[in-house]
């Protein structure tokens, strides 16, 4: 079998145009007209509650660790100045991208920006890049947002819980945005209409970042760095242990969210920080369902979706085993078993393999899952 | 141009839409707030979504999938992803039926 080329500009890509795997349609549950525009309705509340809990929380902490430096009892101040900084920055942009969160457009889009800024990245390009990755949710050489390719790199994986190679790979390319905007890969799917954009926010990120280092030369201390900047990679340790779960190990070039996304039960801190997105076959199926109405999502659809996992720990107890097989064979993944109340699993409708040109029998790399 | 029954009032609760396929095209039709009736082409000029299941918002549809938004009046696009405005067809009322002026 021909290894994946997940390069937007690859052959996969290509492949996936021409048999109709990109911009195809989705399976997804139903639900009673009525039912969904209660659910779809836009609310400012929850997402004004939660947004003065976070920014209050994180001004509080970030206050007492900065009073306590160079302390080491400053230290779980900054974990949970760090965590809210650099885990709950990505559902805040998650969710304010799509337009959800809030029923009032600027607050989605300060909170988007913001967020953007904290998460490292560029409000401009990630727009059109989670689109994408909701258009061609996990269909190789088209979704920009695959968080682990096959074979996983588990090294990478693990750095990256302290954001490492997210920040190695941002910091050069918000240069080359502010100097060039945006790079080959990100002109697939940014239209020409936004490059400028791309181009401004780049600016206005790294001279930001630019003064907070200056101001640590100034000062003679990284303490500038602790509260801007550094939080995504001390922090980040929550955002990527729940981003892994939400498509780690499962399916790709399907069509059925249910096949590459998976629902896991969390507790009410980490929900907080994810803003719910651990219900993320129904994030995926119904992306207009703002973060709040997802727990009756849920209830309204679980009987057409495979069981959720019942924690975190449970998750990973499942991916990780996975990742390993994909290690000695990449085709490896976990085909998640539907209740008998759920509509079947449409099989010609996922028979396109990486490195075949044309969809032709029943998936041959399903494998059971452990 | 064609005035071609579609649906009845009916058929569309206020502040809502529906799907209507006719002559193997797709369009929405929309009920207003106020009670007008309008026509757009049934698909996202973003991507190849239907509008139908989209949310209506006094007088703005949402693409179901990424939450482009247009004025269904106008068909002009309010929101990104969608940049190209949609295309809109004369409504007319009459005796409780909807008629959509195709070209």
């Amino acid at each position: 079998m021909p290894k994946r080329d997940y390069s937007l500009l690859g052959p996969d890509g290509a492949r996936a145009v021409e048999t109709g795997l990109a911009a195809a349609e989705w399976y997804h549950s139903e639900v009673p007209r009525k039912v969904m525009k209660d659910l779809m309705q836009r609310s400012d509340a929850p997402a004004i509650r939660d947004t003065l809990l976070l920014y209050g929380t994180m001004l509080v902490s970030v206050t007492i660790a900065i009073w306590l430096w160079p302390s080491w009892a400053s230290a779980p101040f900054w974990l949970v100045y760090g965590t809210l900084y650099g885990s709950a920055s990505d559902s805040r942009w998650h969710e304010c991208s799509h337009g959800t969160a809030f029923k009032t457009p600027w607050m989605n889009n300060a909170v988007y920006q913001i967020a953007s800024f904290m998460i490292m990245r560029n409000s401009a390009t990630w727009r059109w890049s989670h689109a994408r990755h909701h258009t061609d949710t996990y269909i190789v050489g088209r979704d920009p947002e695959i968080a682990v390719m096959r074979p996983p790199e588990l090294a990478k994986l693990v750095l990256n819980f302290f954001g490492v190679i997210d920040v190695i790979r941002f910091f050069p390319n918000l240069v080359y945005n502010a100097l060039l905007g945006p790079n080959p890969e990100e002109r697939t799917f940014v239209p020409q209409t936004e490059w400028g954009k791309v181009q401004r926010v780049a600016i206005i990120h790294l001279s930001i970042y630019a003064a907070t280092v200056a101001l640590a030369f100034w000062m003679g201390s990284i303490l500038p760095l602790m509260v801007i900047g550094l939080p995504r990679m001390y922090g980040a340790w929550h955002h990527v242990m729940t981003g892994l779960l939400q498509h780690g190990g499962l399916a790709d070039n399907v069509v059925d969210h249910r096949l590459n996304s998976r629902t896991v039960y969390m507790n009410p801190i980490s929900r907080f920080i994810y803003w719910n997105m651990n219900y993320h076959v129904e994030h995926h199926m119904f992306p207009m369902v703002p973060f709040h109405a997802l727990p009756k999502l849920h209830e309204a659809i679980r009987h057409d979706l495979p069981a959720p996992n019942r924690s975190i720990a449970e998750g990973f107890r499942e991916m990780w085993p996975a990742f390993r097989r994909q290690l000695a064979y990449e085709d490896y993944f976990l085909k998640r078993e539907l209740p008998p109340t759920a509509r079947p699993y449409r099989e010609e409708f996922h028979a396109i393999s990486p490195g075949t040109p044309a969809p032709a029998a029943p998936a041959p790399n399903a494998l059971p899952a452990e | 141009m064609t005035w071609t029954a579609a649906c009845t009032t009916d058929d569309i609760d206020p502040e809502d839409l529906i799907r209507w396929d006719h002559a193997g095209q797709s369009f929405a039709l929309y009920h207003s707030p106020e009670g007008a009736f309008y026509a757009t082409a049934g698909h996202c000029t973003h991507e190849n979504v239907h509008l139908c299941d989209g949310l209506v918002m006094g007088h703005l549809v949402e693409c179901p999938k990424h939450n482009g938004q247009f004025d269904y009046r106008t068909g002009e696009a309010k929101r990104l992803p969608a940049c190209e405005a949609l295309r809109i067809y004369p409504v007319k009322v009459e005796a409780g039926q909807v008629w959509v002026d195709l070209p």
